[in-house]
C-alpha cells in the first residue's frame, strides 16, 4: 500500500511555501503532521502531484500569549500543545481536547494546524475553535489575513482555504473572569474519532449570569456544528438543572448526523444532547466555583 | 526526479539512502536497512506495529515518509536492547509476563513502552491503558502487557 508519486518539497520559509501552492494549485497540498494525510495518500483517496512539508519551517512553530489571545503556531505538535503551562492557563478547553486526539505517537506528529485545516468533522480541534470564537492566520501569495472559525469550516474536510492559501496559526481567545470549560465525547474505543460530542464555554457574571456561551458540537453533521438555539436560551440566563436538560436537547434538535456503520443518527443525536447536558453542568460548575 | 538522498542515525549508525520520496521511514527501515524488526501491520496508522522513536518520540513509522526523516535520529527496536543481544528491561517484563503470544505486533508495542516509560516512569494503571490504547494486539487480551509495563515501571525501566 503506496502513494502514488509525488514530487516532494521541503521549504524552510511560509513565502516559499506560499509560493509553491501558489504555482502548483490543486496540484499541491501542505503535508503538515500527515496523520490524516499521510494514510488518505495510502489508501489512495487522495494523490497530489506536489507536497509542500511544513516540517522545516521553524516560524510555524511555537506558542504565544499577547492581549488576550494564545497564538498557537500551525505546526505546533499536539504533543507540545498538550503539554505546554501557557497553553493551559491561557485556553483550557485546547489542553482538555488535546488528548482526545488519536494516540500519543499520533499527537507526537500530529499538529494544531494540521487538525484544524483537515477538517474532520468529528475531530476536537475544529469544535474547540468555534466554541471559543477562535480565527485562523492564512497567508497567500496576496497577502495575510484572518479568518473567523465560524466562516472556516465549509463542509467535510473542507475549509475557506483556497488551494495557496496556508493556514499560519490559530488565535485562541483566552477567556477570563468566572470561566467554565468542558469538552465531552463519546467514540467506541480509546483514541478513535468521535460518534458524537461537544465543546463548551461559558463566562457567568458576580450574579451566575451567563453573559458569553460558546457550544459547538463535533460528529454531529458536516461541520463542527454551532449550537445557536441553545446558546441563544442560555444567555443572560442563570439556568437551573431542569433548564439545562431542555437546552441540551434544543442544542441538537436541528442536527441530522448521519448513519454509518459504527452508529445511526438517532444514536448519536441522543448521545450528543446526553453530552452537551454534561458539558453545560460541567463547565457552569467549574465557572460558579470561581470567586465573583 | 522523484528520488532524494537522505541521512539518518538508526540506532546509532550513519544510513544513507536514495529514495523516492513516497516510500515510507517504515520501508525504508526494513527495505534499505535490514531492520526487519519493524513490523507493519496496517500501514495506515491504525495498529502500532510500525511504531519507532523518532528525534525522542514514538511515532508511527508508516505515517512518516523517510524523506522527512532526513537527519533524524531514530531507535528501532533493533536499538532498543544492549548491543550483546541481550534483553533490555521492558523486553524482559514483557518475558516475565507473557506480553506476548505470536510477537507480531510485539516490536511496537516494546518501543511505545520504552518512550512512555522515559516520559512517565512511575505511572498509574489509566495511564498505562492509556499509552497502550494505540497498540492493537489480537492474541493475549493485553492483561499480561499491562501486567509487563508495570512490572517494567516497579524494576525501573526506565
Amino acid at each position: 500500500m503506496k502513494p502514488a508519486p509525488f514530487e516532494y518539497h521541503a521549504p524552510s520559509k511560509v513565502a516559499d511555501a506560499v509560493g509553491l501552492l501558489s504555482e502548483h494549485g490543486d496540484d499541491a497540498k501542505a503535508l503538515a503532521g500527515g496523520q490524516s494525510l499521510v494514510p488518505m495518500l495510502a489508501l489512495r483517496l487522495a494523490r497530489f502531484d506536489h507536497l509542500v512539508d511544513l516540517g522545516r519551517i521553524d516560524e510555524l512553530r511555537g506558542v504565544e500569549r499577547a492581549d488576550g489571545v494564545l497564538r498557537v503556531a500551525a505546526m505546533t505538535p499536539q504533543a507540545d500543545a498538550e503539554r505546554d503551562p501557557t497553553v493551559a492557563a491561557s485556553v483550557p478547553l485546547l489542553s482538555r481536547a488535546l488528548p482526545l486526539i488519536g494516540h500519543f505517537q499520533i499527537r507526537n506528529r500530529g499538529t494544531i494546524g494540521g487538525s484544524v485545516a483537515h477538517a474532520d468533522p468529528a475531530s476536537e480541534l475544529p469544535a474547540v475553535a468555534v466554541a471559543l470564537g477562535a480565527e485562523m492566520e492564512v497567508s497567500s501569495s496576496s497577502g495575510t489575513r484572518t479568518i473567523a472559525a465560524d466562516h472556516f469550516f465549509v463542509g467535510t474536510w473542507t475549509t475557506a482555504l483556497a488551494p495557496d492559501d496556508l493556514l499560519t496559526a490559530v488565535r485562541f481567545p483566552a477567556w477570563s473572569g468566572r470561566v467554565g470549560f468542558a469538552i465531552e465525547e463519546v467514540a467506541r474505543r480509546s483514541g478513535d474519532f468521535a460518534l458524537a460530542g461537544v465543546a463548551c464555554a461559558v463566562a457567568l457574571d458576580p450574579d451566575d449570569v451567563i453573559e458569553r456561551v460558546g457550544l459547538a458540537l463535533l460528529g454531529m453533521g458536516p461541520t463542527p456544528v454551532r449550537a445557536r438555539a441553545a446558546e441563544s436560551a442560555l444567555s443572560g440566563a442563570s439556568p437551573s438543572d431542569d433548564d439545562v436538560g431542555e437546552i441540551a436537547e434544543l442544542a441538537v434538535a436541528d442536527t441530522s448526523p448521519v448513519d454509518d456503520v459504527h452508529a445511526s443518527g438517532a444514536y448519536r443525536k441522543k448521545v450528543g444532547a446526553h453530552l452537551v447536558r454534561l458539558a453545560l453542568d460541567r463547565a457552569l460548575a467549574e465557572a460558579r466555583s470561581v470567586r465573583a | 526526479m522523484f528520488e532524494h538522498d537522505v541521512v539518518l542515525t538508526v540506532n546509532g549508525e550513519r544510513r544513507r539512502g536514495r529514495i523516492e520520496a513516497r516510500k515510507t521511514l517504515a520501508d525504508f527501515l526494513r527495505e534499505d536497512c535490514a531492520l526487519t524488526g519493524t513490523h507493519l501491520g496496517c500501514e495506515h496508522g491504525v495498529c502500532g506495529a510500525c511504531t519507532v522513536i523518532v528525534d525522542g518520540r514514538a511515532v508511527r513509522s508508516c505515517l512518516m515518509f523517510a524523506v522527512q526523516a532526513d537527519g533524524a535520529d531514530i531507535t528501532t527496536i533493533e536499538g532498543i536492547g544492549p548491543a550483546d543481544g541481550s534483553l533490555g528491561p521492558v523486553q524482559e517484563a514483557f518475558r516475565q509476563e507473557h506480553g506476548l503470544q505470536c510477537g507480531f505486533c510485539t516490536p511496537g508495542f516494546v518501543v511505545t513502552v520504552q518512550a512512555f516509560l522515559a516520559d512517565h516512569p512511575d505511572p498509574d494503571d489509566a495511564e498505562i491503558r492509556e499509552a497502550l490504547s494505540g497498540n492493537l494486539c489480537r492474541c493475549t487480551g493485553y492483561q499480561g502487557i499491562i501486567a509487563a509495563v508495570r512490572a517494567a515501571a516497579d524494576g525501573g525501566a526506565a
